[in-house]
Parts: C-alpha cells; sequence; structure tokens
C-alpha cells in the first residue's frame, strides 16, 4: 500500500490541510507551551524533576484525555488533532511532550480501547483530566525489543492474581497513579496469547516504583523500574480477553508509533526553529552566518525533513482516524520522524557551533532529547522489521 | 447579566508591518490576525462576571471573513453566540460610522452591560466605546482597571487609571459600557472541549439591514473622517546608540539625560 491508498478515502477532503477546530488546537497547544512549558524547561532538565505543575494545567485544558470521548471526561479528539498537539508541545520541550504521549496513546488508551464499561468508568475520568498520570510497563529488563519474552507472572488466587517480577524504562514509573502492567498468565500458554494485561494503583500493597533511571535526555520525563512483589490484583482489574494481553499491546503500539512520531518531528521543528533564528543573529566574516550557503543548504535540508516527516504522520494518523490498518504507515511514520528528529538536532549544533556544544542554547538539549525517538516504543531497527513483515504480507 | 463583548481583529503584534500600495492603509496579504490585546481582556472580565452573576456573553465583532475566526475563539473561550457584522458595506467606517453599527446591533438585543477593551492594536482612536455609549445614551467609563457589579445587578463600580498613576473609582447605573485595560484580568485558555463546543455555536452574520441601517449609514460611507496617508516616520534622525560595556553605556546615558536633555 502506499501513502495515497491508504489516504484514498480521504484524499479529496482532506489535501493534509487543517480544519479551523484543528488550527484552533493547535494554536492552543502553541500558546500553552510558550507560557506555561517554555520558562521552566532549562530547570526541569537540569534537575531531573517531573513538572507536576505543568500536568495539572494540561489536564485542565484537556490535554490530558486528547483520544477519550467526552463521556468520560476527555476531550473526544482524533489523531490529527493529537499529533498537532504532541508535536507542539515537543518543538518547546520534548520530555513534557513524551510524557504527554505516554500518558495518553500507552495508559489511557489501552483502558479506552480493551477496557470494560465498568472499567472506562472507573479510570478514564481522572486520567483525562489529569487528577492520576498514568504509566504502562511493557519493557523487562531482558524484554525489550523482543516483548513476548516477558518474565513478569501473574498466578491466580481466589479472585485475582498474584504478580511478581520488575519493569523497567517505564515512563512515570515513579510519579504514576495507574499502571497499565503486562505479564505472564499462562506460561504454557501459545506465544503471543499467554500474556495478559492488568491495571494496577499506586498504593497496591506489593507494587512499588524502583530505581529511577538517570538519563541522556528527555530527563524531567520521568522513566523508572516499577516492581511488583507478591501484589494481589483483583480480577475486575485485567482488561480485555485473558491471554490476549500481548496483542492488545501490539495495537496499542500502532498508535504508540504515531504519538513518537509526532515527538520526533516537534523534535526535529524545534532544533530547526532554534537553528534559523540563531542563524540570522550570530555574525562571522561580518554578516550572519545565515548569509553562508553551507549554512542556509543545512538548513534547507532539514526543514524538508521535517516536511516529510510531518506529512507522513498526519497521513498515518487520518488512516488511524478513518480506522483503516496503520501498522506499517505507522512504523513508517515513526521510522522517519525519529531519525529526522536525530538528523535535526544533529545539524542544529552544528549550526550553533561551540554554542551548540553548550547548555547556554537549546540546541544541546534537542541533541540529547531526540535520541530516545529512535529507541522508545519500538527501536528504528524494530519499525524496519515491522515495515518489512508488512510489505511481505501485502505482496503475498 | 446578560454581557456583550467587542472585539475587533487585529495584525499580530509581532508581524512585521508594509505600507499597502494606495497608501491608505497597511497592506493586510500576508498577515496572521490576533484579537485586539484589551478586548481579549474584556472578555475574560465578561466570562468571569457571567459566572459569577449567571446569564451568558455575547461577542460582537465587524470586518471581513476573517473576523469569524476571533468569534470562533471567543465561542472556544466561553461565549454562548457571536454575532458578526458582516456585509462589506460596514467596512473602512471611522469610529463613528463602527461605533453606530455596533450600537446598532447591541440594541436589536437586551444587555445589561457592554464591554469592550480600551483600545486598538492598530488603528488606536481609543473612540468606539465611547461612540457605542453615545449611541446607546448609556453611562461609560474608560481605561479601567477594576470593575465590580455591586448586588442587586443595579450599579457596577469600576477602579479607573487616570494620567499621573492617580487612580478613581467611580460608580455607573446599568446598563453601561466600559472599556477596560489590558492586564485588568489574566486571560483563561480556551481548552480542548471549549474547541470542540464553539463549533456547535450560532455566529449570526447581520447586514445593516437587519440592523435598521441605511447602506449610507454605515461604512466607509459614513465616515466623517478620511485617511490621507499612512507611513511610518523617518527613523534614526536625532538617534544616538551606546555600544560597549552595559555599565558604561547606563553611565553615558544618565551624563547625557541630565546633561544633555537635562531631564534627570
Ligand atoms: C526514556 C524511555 C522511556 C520508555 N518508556 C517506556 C514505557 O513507558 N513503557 C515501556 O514498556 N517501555 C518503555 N521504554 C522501553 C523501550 O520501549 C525499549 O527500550 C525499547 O523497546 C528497546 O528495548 P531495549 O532497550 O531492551 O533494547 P534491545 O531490545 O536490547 O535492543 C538493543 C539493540 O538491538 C537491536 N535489536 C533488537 N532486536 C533486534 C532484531 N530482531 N533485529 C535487529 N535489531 C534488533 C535494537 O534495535 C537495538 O539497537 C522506554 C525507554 C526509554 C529509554
Amino acid at each position: 500500500m502506499t501513502v495515497a491508498e491508504v489516504q484514498h478515502a480521504d484524499l479529496e477532503t482532506l489535501d493534509f490541510g487543517l480544519s479551523g477546530e484543528q488550527r484552533a488546537v493547535q494554536e492552543l497547544a502553541r500558546e500553552f507551551a510558550a507560557k506555561e512549558i517554555d520558562p521552566l524547561v532549562d530547570e526541569i532538565d537540569e534537575a531531573q524533576r517531573f513538572p507536576k505543575e505543568i500536568f495539572a494545567k494540561a489536564g485542565e485544558l484537556g490535554f490530558l484525555g486528547v483520544l477519550v470521548p467526552e463521556e468520560y471526561g476527555g476531550s473526544g479528539l482524533g489523531y490529527v488533532d493529537y499529533v498537532l498537539i504532541i508535536s507542539e508541545i515537543s518543538q518547546v520541550d520534548p520530555s513534557v511532550g513524551l510524557s504527554v504521549a505516554a500518558h495518553n496513546s500507552l495508559c489511557t488508551n489501552h483502558i479506552l480501547k480493551f477496557g470494560s464499561e465498568d472499567q472506562r468508568q472507573r479510570w478514564l475520568p481522572d486520567l483525562a483530566t489529569g487528577r492520576k498520570l498514568g504509566a504502562w510497563s511493557l519493557t523487562e529488563p531482558n524484554a525489550g525489543s523482543d516483548a513476548a519474552g516477558t518474565r513478569t507472572r501473574a498466578v491466580r488466587s481466589g479472585d485475582g492474581w498474584i504478580l511478581n517480577g520488575s519493569k523497567t524504562f517505564t515512563t512515570h514509573g515513579s510519579v504514576g497513579d495507574v499502571c497499565v502492567v503486562l505479564a505472564v498468565t499462562d506460561p504454557e500458554g501459545a506465544k503471543h496469547h499467554n500474556i495478559s494485561a492488568f491495571v494496577l494503583e499506586r498504593g497496591m500493597d506489593g507494587f512499588r516504583p524502583g530505581k529511577k533511571e538517570n538519563k541522556l535526555g528527555t530527563r524531567a520525563s520521568d522513566t523508572a523500574e516499577v516492581v511488583m512483589e507478591d501484589c494481589l490484583v483483583p480480577d475486575a482489574n485485567r482488561l480485555g480477553e485473558e491471554g490476549e494481553g500481548f496483542i492488545q499491546a501490539l495495537r496499542i503500539l500502532d498508535g504508540g508509533r504515531i504519538s513518537i512520531a509526532a515527538l520526533g518531528i516537534g523534535t526535529a521543528i524545534g532544533a530547526l526553529k532554534t537553528a534559523t533564528r540563531y542563524a540570522k543573529l550570530r555574525e562571522q566574516f561580518g554578516k550572519p552566518i545565515a548569509r553562508f550557503q553551507a549554512i542556509q543548504f543545512h538548513l534547507a535540508e532539514m526543514a524538508t525533513k521535517c516536511a516529510a516527516a510531518e506529512i507522513l504522520t498526519l497521513a498515518a494518523a487520518a488512516a488511524m482516524d478513518g480506522g483503516r490498518p496503520v501498522t506499517r504507515i505507522a512504523a513508517e511514520a515513526k521510522l522517519l520522524a525519529g531519525e529526522v528528529a536525530v538528523f535535526c538536532a544533529e545539524r542544529g549544533v552544528q549550526i550553533h557551533g561551540g554554542y551548540g556544544f553548550i547548555k547556554d542554547y537549546r540546541a544541546e538539549k534537542y541533541y540529547r532529547d531526540c535520541k530516545i525517538c529512535t529507541i522508545g516504543e519500538g527501536t528504528s531497527e524494530i519499525q524496519r522489521l515491522v515495515i518489512a513483515r508488512q510489505l511481505f504480507k501485502e505482496n503475498r | 447579566m446578560k454581557i456583550a463583548v467587542c472585539m475587533k481583529q487585529v495584525p499580530d503584534t509581532e508581524a512585521s508591518l508594509r505600507v499597502r500600495k494606495d497608501s491608505l492603509w497597511i497592506d493586510e496579504e500576508e498577515l496572521t490576525f490576533v484579537i485586539n490585546e484589551s478586548d481579549g481582556y474584556a472578555l475574560e472580565e465578561a466570562l468571569t462576571i457571567a459566572e459569577k452573576t449567571g446569564g451568558e456573553v455575547v461577542v460582537f465583532s465587524l470586518g471581513g471573513e476573517r473576523v469569524r475566526e476571533a468569534l470562533r475563539k471567543a465561542l472556544a473561550l466561553g461565549a454562548a453566540r457571536a454575532v458578526h457584522l458582516a456585509d462589506p458595506a460596514f467596512e473602512g467606517g471611522d469610529a463613528l460610522a463602527t461605533g453606530r453599527a455596533l450600537a446598532a446591533a447591541i440594541q436589536a438585543q437586551q444587555f445589561d452591560l457592554v464591554l469592550t477593551g480600551s483600545q486598538s492594536g492598530d488603528a488606536g482612536f481609543s473612540s468606539t466605546g465611547s461612540v457605542i455609549a453615545g449611541f446607546l445614551g448609556w453611562p461609560h467609563a474608560w481605561l479601567v482597571m477594576g470593575l465590580e457589579v455591586e448586588d442587586g445587578k443595579k450599579a457596577a463600580k469600576v477602579t479607573r487609571e487616570m494620567e499621573s498613576g492617580v487612580n478613581e473609582i467611580v460608580r455607573l447605573a446599568l446598563p453601561a459600557v466600559i472599556e477596560v485595560q489590558a492586564g485588568i484580568n489574566s486571560p483563561r485558555y480556551a481548552s480542548l472541549k471549549g474547541i470542540m463546543q464553539a463549533k456547535r455555536k450560532e455566529i449570526a452574520a447581520v447586514t445593516p439591514a437587519d440592523l435598521g441601517l441605511g447602506a449610507e449609514e454605515v461604512g466607509a460611507a459614513a465616515s466623517l473622517l478620511e485617511t490621507l496617508a499612512v507611513f511610518f516616520p523617518e527613523s534614526g534622525k536625532g538617534a544616538e546608540i551606546f555600544e560597549g560595556d552595559p555599565a558604561d553605556c547606563a553611565r553615558q546615558l544618565v551624563e547625557k539625560l541630565r546633561k544633555e536633555a537635562r531631564v534627570l
């Protein structure tokens, strides 16, 4: 399938132009990022502080329940709006972008997509308004790219389950209130059909955050280990079919990839804007460096890659909103946007020269933050595997 | 309380302006437009009062197609309805013509209070509000920095900023027209829900005829003021730029202010 084919239903009306409401959503996110996030960026990065105050405000405005229908307290928007929001926020701070993305499209979306009506009523209103912060734990020390290698165990006990194991690299592992945990419920079961998803809540006996990671980038986004020690979880907290947790996780990652692609676009555009501004101000040899063709070519290349990644990601988002299959296009968008983020962040530093190497300018921060885009929610290598697998499936 | 808010859309303050070819106005081709700053504060004030006293806020704007975007934003922020004085005949008017049209639109409904900003960020005449008050025959206050509707909703107490940092407090019988200053409150954000709800709210487009006005009573045709030219004044003359160490520059500046300008 080509992008045009995926887009077919929308090509006449969508035109990749945004509706008045979508532009208003984008403008709101931009205003929010400029006023509420920008003043804190350097401090929270240096201190590795998760900015609760930003999330309280984001919750009030609806940014923490973007995809959740209004009946559960959410904003009831689609993936195109969601991409615009994550991109705008990430242009100012990829840390906040990553956290908003993980909260929305991993934890909250898993409960929305696979929770029963009772479960949705129970957790979504608090998550969608930011009264509670969401986390999603799939990755383990020995099960990263190979997520099916999950070892965390859930053993039936009465009308509940006893969970044991530990998860690594959970976004909001230490600050989260609600955590979706993937655990093996049937070790003898068929591969990919032996894992189930559970909702764990802060304060449950035997459930605690472990080590908080000291990271290269996105340092204000909390990433921590999550530990389950004989943690009793009621069966009412199990999401969807027993044994289908891994398949659910793959579905959630399809949407998650679109949000990480949006994070990549935001990071890339942020780096581009910062570098463009700097190039106009910095003078060498008696003129602004923006007048040197070498610098212009860097910027032009960055801008073109940003545009390509943005269009592909919006196409993936529109396909998602249209209910069409997105596994391949979402992986393509994430792969491209992630690589573009790294490319643009690197060029951004180069354009800044020595000032790109120090923390007085944001170029340095984009350079550190961008790298998560080629790793989180499936590395670039894994995206290529997914894309190739889909290619062969489509051309059987 | 039922509150009318008059809002103007003006060029984004960050836009770089060019004079139009006919030299009668700025070139609006590639400009982005925003809600006039003090009008945004007027809207916030209206929304807060309506929340406290019950009632609704209706926003009014005069201008071309583009002002619908400003009205949509006001609806997203919480206004209940909007009225768009949309006919091309309304355009190109001075404060008198514009104020007359807005007053007629406001009079067509029952309001307890009209709020506007004190000044527009482009033309800056600061008189549309007074003109509206004149046509309505209502009391009026300008440069308002504090506003309190008294119990019983019969009067409002306003704090006005006067020259030389002196403030005064005056009581106005309602209905009244109150022009607020930027900074009177802190405007809220729209919410995502607000943006979606705005889609379902009404923006009524009205023509001069709808307001009982003839074409010669509105817009350019009714203006008593004629723009002869707009231009950028020559800059640079008499300006002196200090360069180098900031502390040193400050010292030189003080010296000049004392000895040459004799203002210190
Ligand atoms: C900041 C941050 C936040 C995160 N947030 C979350 C979260 O909220 N929830 C969660 O569950 N996880 C989260 N993760 C985990 C993330 O998804 C994993 O780190 C990622 O999937 C890679 O797994 P790994 O780290 O174990 O790397 P590995 O799988 O060990 O990969 C190492 C290298 O081998 C390559 N590789 C592996 N398998 C193959 C293959 N088959 N073919 C070719 N190359 C291969 C990889 O591409 C990579 O280059 C987060 C990670 C980070 C850094």
